[in-house]
């Protein structure tokens, strides 16, 4: 599929997954995610692939971890309450020390909330999701293109680094059609996968894949080496866009469908003579921290804006770190702030600069 | 959209987002204009998709005069496959135009219980068609969906719409290079190719374009984007 096609972006994580090597699903019926599974379901059989409804998001989970154990690209997605039932697993995932791919298409929480689009779960992914000392690798899409170059990315983030990645998406994104090439994504050396456990045959010693640790010390350690995995991760992999940021008084922070939002918003204000700029991070975790910190340099305030009550925003005031007033804005449940919300908010912020 | 006489009943399915409700839209449209002593009804009866819908397009309907039905739940957290009970009444009617807008592949199926209504009154059905879905980019499988249309609905389409678009992104060539894919799920679903639709403000040189590639006998007709604009 080197030519465009017309995909929404449910379909297009779909693809991209298939395209990237990705040949097992496991997942449960959820709105407004759906179609990654009906499209699985549709497609996996016909490239020697296993999609597989399973009773529960619990068990589908469980699935995922015992397809990548023996090193076999797997995924599951669902939507935030399935995530919530989910983190169980990926935090024993992440204890495993076992890559895969979670995609959450995000809606309106909490408990069962709603089927409209948010961005109420990034508290959630950002700080690992499950328990424990963990992070995942959260890239967050803000087009069809993204939903698929980021899905083939977190696949091989989560096998360079060996472990779960998340695309954090919403249900907007996941809903909406736009075309979409899938040819040429970038490539990385992927290390083997001498850990997996597909059989030894009495060639070599057996692998095991186990979170559950004895001794506290190698547990303590363990988790001391993780973390210096996630520092290189921290070093190596951050992923961020601005957008007319260079002469900008005032910066917004924004994600996913909001950034889109927040582009319209931005060329708005600059018609109306205001120097207004967008900085989108594409990897939530790791957090463009050093980009916002120099951002943060020239420009007069910034501004988060998102589907929730605020929850990035501790992160841009984190990098931030006291140099400029950081404000707020947001819609929550459901509810998408339009482009001229947001054109009015940078106005208003313009007047009292 | 379409300059051949519209029946009473149609109904608009196909695979999704194939674009089926800017086509039923577009047709409710033409109808009003074409039809103004008639009234013109719109119901959307998409029990699969929760977002991008006819009810999105409630406000221009309304202003041009076409009644619009849409599910009590729709573009709320509800999300389960009730339908207005007031449709049964559109079936009934004999002097209305009335436009079913149905859900996506086997989102037709909420068309079966309704069957023995429609083949009552008598009805066309659009089956609309895309070329740049890849589910349906082989015109063996455009055919295959189509009669998993027909099969869950119980009914049998009638006309093809080549609707082919990479929407914002469409160019001219784009929808002249859907001709021969048009003409040939035509062939295997066995029905008339309708027309081929271009939106204007993605692609005004769509017209010259088939002039130049030997199209200019097919017929080809302007539709306005009708899609919710998020920014």
């Amino acid at each position: 599929m080197s030519k465009k096609v017309l995909m929404k972006g449910n379909e297009a994580i779909a693809e991209a997954a298939i395209a990237s090597g990705c040949v097992h699903f496991f997942g449960y019926p959820i709105t407004p995610q759906t179609e990654i599974a009906e499209y699985m379901a549709k497609r996996l059989p016909k490239v020697g692939g296993v999609c597989l409804q399973a009773e529960s998001e619990v068990a589908a989970v469980n699935m995922l971890m015992g397809a990548v154990s023996t090193g076999t690209r797997a995924m599951t997605s669902s939507s935030s309450p399935g995530i919530s039932l989910k983190s169980e697993g990926i935090s024993y995932i992440a204890g495993c020390d076992l890559p895969c791919l979670v995609v959450n298409v995000q809606r309106g929480g909490p408990g069962l909330g709603g089927i409209q689009p948010s961005q109420q779960d990034y508290y959630q992914a950002t700080r690992g999701v499950g328990h424990g000392d963990l992070r995942l690798i959260v890239v967050a899409p803000s087009s069809v293109q993204e939903m698929a170059s980021l899905t083939a990315e977190a696949l091989d983030l989560a096998d360079t680094y060996r472990m779960p990645a998340m695309l954090l998406a919403d249900g907007a994104l996941g809903q909406m059609m736009e075309p979409v090439a899938f040819s040429a994504f970038p490539k990385r050396d992927l290390p083997e996968k001498s850990w997996a456990t597909n059989g030894h045959g009495f060639k070599r010693k057996k692998n095991i894949t186990n979170s559950l640790y004895i001794d506290p010390n190698v547990l303590e350690q363990t988790i001391i080496d993780r973390y210096a995995k996630y520092a290189e991760i921290e070093k190596n992999e951050v992923k961020y866009e601005e957008y007319m940021t260079d002469d900008a008084d005032i910066v917004i922070v924004a994600f996913g469908i909001t950034a889109r939002i927040c582009k319209s918003a931005v060329a708005e204000a600059r018609r109306a003579g205001i120097k207004a700029g967008l900085l989108r991070p594409i990897t939530l975790w790791p957090f463009p921290k050093a980009a916002i910190s120099e951002v943060a340099d020239h420009a007069k305030v910034l501004l988060s804006v998102e589907m929730s009550m605020g929850q990035m925003v501790d992160d841009v005031r984190l990098a931030v770190n006291g140099k400029r007033p950081v404000h707020f804005f947001g819609r929550t449940g459901g509810v998408i702030p339009s482009v001229e919300e947001v054109t009015a908010q940078i106005k208003a912020l313009a007047e009292n600069l | 959209m379409i300059n051949q006489k519209i029946g009473n009943l149609n109904i608009i399915c196909g695979h999704y987002g194939s674009g089926k409700t800017n086509v039923a839209v577009n047709l409710a449209l033409t109808a009003r204009k074409l039809y103004p002593e008639k009234k013109v009804h719109i119901a959307d009866i998409d029990i699969v998709n929760p977002y991008f819908r006819t009810a999105d397009a409630k406000e221009i309907l309304e202003k041009n005069g076409v009644e619009v039905l849409i599910p009590e739940f729709a573009n709320t957290n509800v999300d389960i496959p009730s339908l207005p009970p007031k449709l049964i009444s559109l079936f009934e009617s004999k002097d209305d135009i009335s436009i079913i807008d149905v859900g996506g592949d086997d989102g037709s199926v909420a068309l079966g219980m309704y069957r023995m209504y429609i083949n009552r009154a008598g009805y066309d059905m659009y089956y609309v068609i895309n070329m740049y879905r890849p589910l349906i980019a082989d015109p063996t499988d455009c055919f295959l969906c189509m009669k998993e249309i027909e099969d869950v609905s119980g009914l049998k389409c009638t006309k093809i719409i080549n609707n082919s678009s990479l929407g914002a992104e469409t160019t001219a060539d784009d929808i002249a290079a859907s001709v021969e894919y048009a003409k040939k799920c035509a062939e295997l679903c066995s029905l008339p190719l309708t027309a081929h639709t271009y939106c204007p403000d993605f692609a005004p040189d769509t017209p010259a374009r088939f002039a130049e590639s030997g199209y200019a006998n097919e017929i080809l007709i302007p539709i306005v984007n009708a899609t919710k604009k998020l920014f």
